[in-house]
């Protein structure tokens, strides 16, 4: 797959890996979103993986645009990072209790299937972290089932609560912090998905793979308090 | 101890920011105007990234249990405390910072630095996340601060030729390089946007100073597929006016980025006020990267680095 290398700004260089969101373009953006890790260059600052692209943001008194590009270009080709097909998904437990999944119905309803259909459905499917972004810790997922596409919010919510699953388009994901959001919301995670404290910080990564396990109300809370008294 | 009698609009602690986890959607935070930041710092002989107070527009109250040697350095104020020079504050005073007169942020360093615990490899306060500083939020009254230990060497510093690299200079152009969608603009967008002079609205903080003026539109109305942003990316959203992404901002974001400020000017951004104008200038990778060589050489040169 052909790169294409800009700068974004005179400490950040961009390079896009095409114009979609595909599993084919992911896993280019995730290796390389590896490889630049890897390299543990002080002079590189900040990695910013997005669907087709990453942005690099680097020292420029330390580094050029020309010598970071050619940092990039000779860094093919590298192996499938470690996080995508061979490990192991993460499983996160949801529960889908009337109170967490506020547009259960809705979803339901766009797509002419019942609530039972609509969780069995989403419980079957395997999901990536394309990147985080939007919030610390929030994950965006792709891998939803077709069906399940349903559009945002047209007014969004001013408050959703930590933990929450929701839906949007193509993706999925689950709101780390209480926040505003226009996603639909299905369920709810006892787990907390972002915690500066523990190492890493995001129990999710870019290149990830996920999983969702359905939970019922009681290990809802039982993994709730488990959680309270492990912060 | 320092008591916070008042704790001002907005004050928080800060260093030079959280790097290395733009991957898991956390900005850099850390000072808005990081020259102002390390001048203080570097008045009471602080190492280069000790915890100091950022205060915005209207500053805090301030009791000392113990005699502490500070500086302040940013905006001036409206009280007679001294700009850019270290100073003893007595055991039991009271300091007022007054309102800030001529930008939007002044910094007051200790020495020893504020002691806070590093979250994450800062002890800079990220509000969206609410991490860092005192748990992640602006000081209140009431609050106590811990002074540190994190003093270079025994001297004060006291520095020469200040006068070139302070950041107050709301008026002049601020300078900015090409970005990644300037080509969705025409030459008329592009001469709009470098022609006019815009307001900061009040809508303005950490995470974003969005700015008012003639919309300034692309000539293709493409989608963005959502993608990493730079610090001081200027990106221009459906109503075509600008937004100059800052230290808290997200991360990513799928609307055009017109221009993105020079690393050199982003402290000036720090400085701009709610209704300040501001003009771009386009000018070239190569030269912002040599102001901001120079800038780094000026400073290390005022305080013999």
């Amino acid at each position: 797959m052909r790169m294409h290398i800009a700068s974004a700004s005179d400490s950040a260089l961009f390079i896009s890996v095409g114009n979609a969101a595909s599993l084919e373009t992911h896993r280019h953006v995730i290796s390389l979103f590896h490889a630049i890790e890897q390299l543990r260059d002080s002079r590189i600052r900040n990695l910013h993986p997005a669907y087709a692209s990453l942005l690099i943001d680097f020292d420029p008194l330390r580094l050029t645009h020309a010598e970071l590009a050619g940092m990039v270009a000779s860094l093919a080709p590298h192996p499938v990072p470690p996080n995508l097909e061979t490990a192991d998904s993460i499983q996160i437990p949801v529960c889908y209790d009337p109170e967490f999944a506020l547009d259960l119905s809705s979803v339901a309803r766009h797509s002419s299937r019942s609530e039972e259909q609509v969780i069995a459905l989403y419980s079957g499917g395997d999901y990536f972290v394309y990147f985080l972004g939007f919030a610390p810790g929030f994950a965006y997922l792709g891998g939803l089932a077709q069906e399940l596409q349903v559009p945002r919010l047209v007014t969004p919510r001013k408050h959703v609560s930590a933990g929450s699953v929701g839906l949007a388009g193509l993706q999925t994901g689950i709101y780390p912090n209480d926040s505003p959001g226009g996603w639909q919301l299905i369920g709810r995670t006892p787990l907390r998905m972002f915690d500066p404290s523990a190492e890493p910080p995001s129990r999710l990564q870019p290149g990830d793979r996920v999983r969702f396990r359905r939970i019922d109300r009681s290990e809802y809370e039982r993994l709730a308090r488990q959680q309270e008294v492990g912060r | 101890m320092i008591h916070v009698i008042q704790s001002g609009v907005l004050t928080t602690i800060q260093d030079l920011g959280r790097t290395g986890f733009a991957h898991l959607g956390l900005s850099p935070a850390g000072a808005a105007d990081s020259v102002s930041y390390r001048i203080a710092n570097l008045l009471v002989g602080n190492v280069g990234n000790a915890p100091a107070l950022e205060i915005t527009l209207l500053g805090p109250t301030l009791e000392f249990e113990t005699s502490t040697m500070i500086a302040i350095s940013g905006s001036r104020t409206s009280t007679s405390l001294p700009l850019n020079e270290p100073f003893e504050v007595a055991a039991g005073t009271r300091i007022s910072v007054g309102s800030l007169v001529d930008g939007a942020r002044t910094y007051l360093a200790v020495r020893g630095g504020i002691a806070v615990p590093e979250v994450m490899n800062s002890s800079s306060t990220f509000i969206p996340a609410k991490i860092g500083g005192l748990q992640g939020r602006p000081l209140k009254a009431g609050n106590r601060l811990a002074v540190g230990k994190q003093v270079a060497g025994s001297d004060l510093k006291l520095p020469l030729g200040l006068g070139v690299i302070l950041p107050l200079m709301r008026e002049a152009s601020v300078r900015v390089t090409l970005s990644l969608q300037s080509d969705w603009f025409d030459h008329g967008a592009l001469e709009r946007f470098q022609l006019q002079a815009f307001t900061v609205t009040d809508e303005s903080n950490r995470s974003g100073l969005r700015l008012h003026g003639e919309p300034i539109l692309p000539a293709n109305q493409g989608e963005l597929l959502t993608e990493g942003v730079a610090l001081g990316a200027i990106q221009v959203p459906p109503d075509g006016q600008p937004i100059i992404l800052f230290v808290d901002q997200q991360t990513t974001g799928g609307y055009p980025k017109i221009a993105n400020v020079i690393a050199a000017d982003l402290p000036r951004i720090g400085q701009l006020r709610p209704r300040d104008p501001v003009r771009f200038q386009v000018v070239t990778i190569a030269d912002a990267v040599e102001w901001l060589r120079r800038q780094e050489h000026a400073l290390r040169q005022a305080f013999g680095l």
